[in-house]
């Protein structure tokens, strides 16, 4: 067997580091199946949680806009239909975003006792939440079944748009995740930036309502936020031609994300090594 | 060869001071820097205060062979842990370099992220991989670990039901069947009860038997001596002596015990006492065993005083009491009742070795008046430790009781293969 040689020095960071984070992808699957398989333990319902859980916020998003505040979603599409498919791929992102966030101050009893690549946390976090997604998106295609609602060939940019979110998250929730083991600040702030993105998001409406304000101020930054393309891109290729979407705003989004992951992951290595001093 | 090479580690932590915590949120942070702006001169002072370093280890060198067990010792506080934080990659050195050689792995913790809803199976399976094994090596090991941590019947119970004993067993049956080339553990023996420890260093001494080199940080000095064929010595961050277990302990023992072997006064105005006696010396005068700088339980020793007696004509005799420094007296010895003059009386009283147990210890002494009057009493005269020794022993835990005597004592078989009948 050939020996394994490891040097410790001030700054140096792991010269195999992307390889030990390769060797530890067992880590990576248990530590997923650990907070799946927890998550609904002493529960009545168990996993069941993970569709009541979409479809009753669904139900409920869909009396009050298309009942109550009357919004007009896009023509030829149902209304529950695209509220799903807007809340589907934003959960996804947000429950990534959030636990992607907290990931190394809720592991701080393993940060603290042993080492590994710390970026093994984020991804069990991004994992997890990819699985949750994979349930809600089986929900989608009941509903769209339901409805009689049959895709056409855009479902083929589906997994392109799904990646986008993912690394969306991954980028942004690292960033986060670095403050948060100094400034505890960030656990409050999560819940809010949440909710705001809910709002800011073509989620239960359809940006083809804000393309009706184009010359207010307001308008340019809509399309500043990167899950706008993200949203809408998702909800093209499931619902269709139909679906609003501005091409323009993906090649935003990607330019985006790839700068933040790029930032996130270099300010992530640059400071893991001394997560446990501040943790 | 050396597996393991440190050059002039240091490791430097910044402690605040104002808080007693680092100024963990973002509105400490700003308002640190409006203060300064604010109140100018205060602050800086303040600031002055709150920055403090730490050098929880400072310019350690040291370099272990392979098949080496390193003892590593010292006060709360030296560094130990430090040391194995930056060994097992937890956190980096400030300054410093490290080569080692060989898959380390690091038992900092009994049961490192055991999680309180998952099963025995489940956690066993959870923590062998963050320890670092991989899932076919736990399979492997899988029966053998809930063999030694002895849980069969709770395999599938979820680990918060069980009890802190069967946790910790549990955590430290999947750590002793790692298969490491480098073990670094810390202080886990000081956990579970004394059947359980004994198995526990048991395995470590079939482990270090197998050519492993291995890491032990331990209070307990009678487990490093008899695991351990090298030494450590950290004081306040610094590696203050290395070598042979024997020689390191004998010399962290003897800097270690609160030990106040002798008082001495020189002039009757500065002694402690009354108008009617004044204490003039105490001291502890041991007959150390083979050229050794500490008293263990072998040793035996005098317990010698000298005091003014101020009166003209006195019947007095001296009663010294030793007491275990949670104040139980473990005995009172008196000395004879005798008539003296003025002057200045002496007298010793021997204690035999085999006879106190390990532990810390004081001595009060106490001059008394026509056997009944008590002039003074001098209390926690003097202080001093006895140390364990063992021989022939695989059990490293406390000793129980005040004295350890030896006793005559003996055993024989009085009929032999009853079964056979």
């Amino acid at each position: 067997m050939k020996t394994h040689e490891v040097v410790i020095e001030a700054g140096r960071s792991e010269r195999h580091y992307w390889r030990d984070l390769w060797r530890n992808r067992e880590l990576l699957y248990i530590l997923s199946v650990r907070d799946i398989s927890v998550r609904y333990k002493q529960t009545v319902l168990g996993t069941s949680w993970s569709l009541i859980r979409p479809l009753i916020t669904m139900l409920i998003m869909f009396f009050v806009f298309s009942k109550v505040a009357k919004l007009k979603g896009d023509p030829g599409i149902p209304y529950p239909l695209m509220i799903l498919a807007g809340l589907t791929i934003w959960t996804f992102f947000s429950n990534a975003f959030t636990q992607i966030s907290t990931s190394i101050t809720a592991n701080a009893n393993l940060v603290t006792k042993v080492y590994f690549p710390r970026l093994i946390m984020p991804l069990s976090s991004s994992v997890v939440s990819f699985i949750d997604f994979l349930v809600s998106l089986g929900l989608f295609i009941v509903l769209a079944i339901w409805y009689q609602f049959w895709p056409d060939w855009h479902i083929l940019f589906l997994p392109f748009f799904i990646l986008l979110a993912l690394l969306a998250s991954f980028a942004f929730g690292l960033i986060f995740a670095v403050l948060n083991v100094r400034f505890r600040d960030i656990g409050q702030l999560i819940p809010f930036i949440v909710q705001i993105g809910f709002y800011a998001c073509p989620i239960a409406y359809s940006s083809r309502l804000v393309e009706g304000n184009s010359g207010e101020w307001w308008h340019p930054l809509y399309y500043l936020n990167p899950m706008v393309g993200i949203i809408d891109g998702f909800k093209w290729s499931l619902l269709g031609e139909n679906a609003f979407f501005k091409p323009g705003s993906v090649i935003n989004s990607v330019i985006i994300v790839a700068l933040f992951l790029f930032i996130a992951i270099y300010f992530f290595r640059k400071r893991e090594n001394t997560f446990v001093d501040e943790i | 060869m050396a597996v393991i090479t440190a050059e002039g580690i240091s490791k430097r932590y910044i402690i605040d001071h104002k808080r007693g915590k680092k100024s963990s949120s973002i509105k400490d942070a700003l308002s640190d820097q409006f203060g300064k702006i604010f109140k100018g001169k205060k602050t800086q002072e303040l600031e002055h205060i709150e920055h403090e370093e730490f050098w929880a280890l400072r310019d350690v060198n040291f370099s272990i062979e392979q098949g080496d067990r390193i003892g590593i010792v010292g006060h709360n506080g030296a560094g130990k842990s430090t040391l194995l934080k930056v060994l097992s990659k937890i956190t980096e050195p400030t300054s410093g370099r490290i080569h080692i050689r060989g898959r380390i792995a690091s038992l900092l913790e009994v049961g490192t992220g055991f999680h309180p809803e998952l099963t025995g199976r489940e956690n066993i399976f959870l923590n062998g991989a963050i320890l670092g094994m991989t899932r076919e090596e736990i399979r492997k090991q899988f029966d053998a670990i809930v063999d030694f941590g002895g849980i069969e019947k709770f395999l599938d119970t979820p680990v918060k039901r069980y009890s802190s004993g069967m946790y910790v067993r549990l955590g430290f049956a999947i750590a002793a069947h790692l298969d490491p080339e480098i073990l670094i553990i810390d202080e886990v023996l000081a956990v579970g009860d004394a059947e359980f420890q004994k198995k526990s260093l048991g395995k470590m001494r079939d482990v270090s038997a197998t050519g492993r080199t291995i890491l032990f940080v331990s209070h307990n000095m009678t487990a490093v001596q008899a695991l351990c064929n090298k030494s450590l010595y950290f004081e306040r961050g610094q590696l203050i002596e290395q070598g042979e277990t024997n020689q390191v302990i004998a010399s962290y023992m003897s800097k270690v015990s609160k030990t106040k072997l002798l008082r001495e006064w020189s002039t009757p105005e500065e002694a402690p006492g009354n108008d009617l006696v004044r204490i003039k010396k105490i001291e502890i005068v041991p007959e150390y065993v083979d050229g050794q700088l500490f008293i263990d339980v072998r040793t035996p020793f005098r317990i010698r005083f000298e005091y003014w007696n101020l009166m003209d004509r006195a019947n007095l005799n001296l009663s010294l009491h030793l007491n275990s420094m949670t104040g139980e007296c473990i005995f009172n010895v008196g000395s004879l009742s005798q008539p003296y003059s003025k002057g200045i009386i002496a007298g010793e009283c021997l204690v035999p070795g085999h006879f106190l147990n390990d532990g810390t210890y004081n001595v009060s002494m106490m001059i008394v008046k026509d056997t009944v009057t008590p002039l003074y009493n001098m209390e926690e005269g003097l202080i001093f430790d006895v140390a364990d020794y063992r021989e022939g022993v695989a059990w490293y835990g406390k000793w129980p009781g005040y004295v350890r005597p030896q006793l005559s004592f003996h055993t024989e078989m009085i009929e032999e293969n009853i079964l056979n009948d």
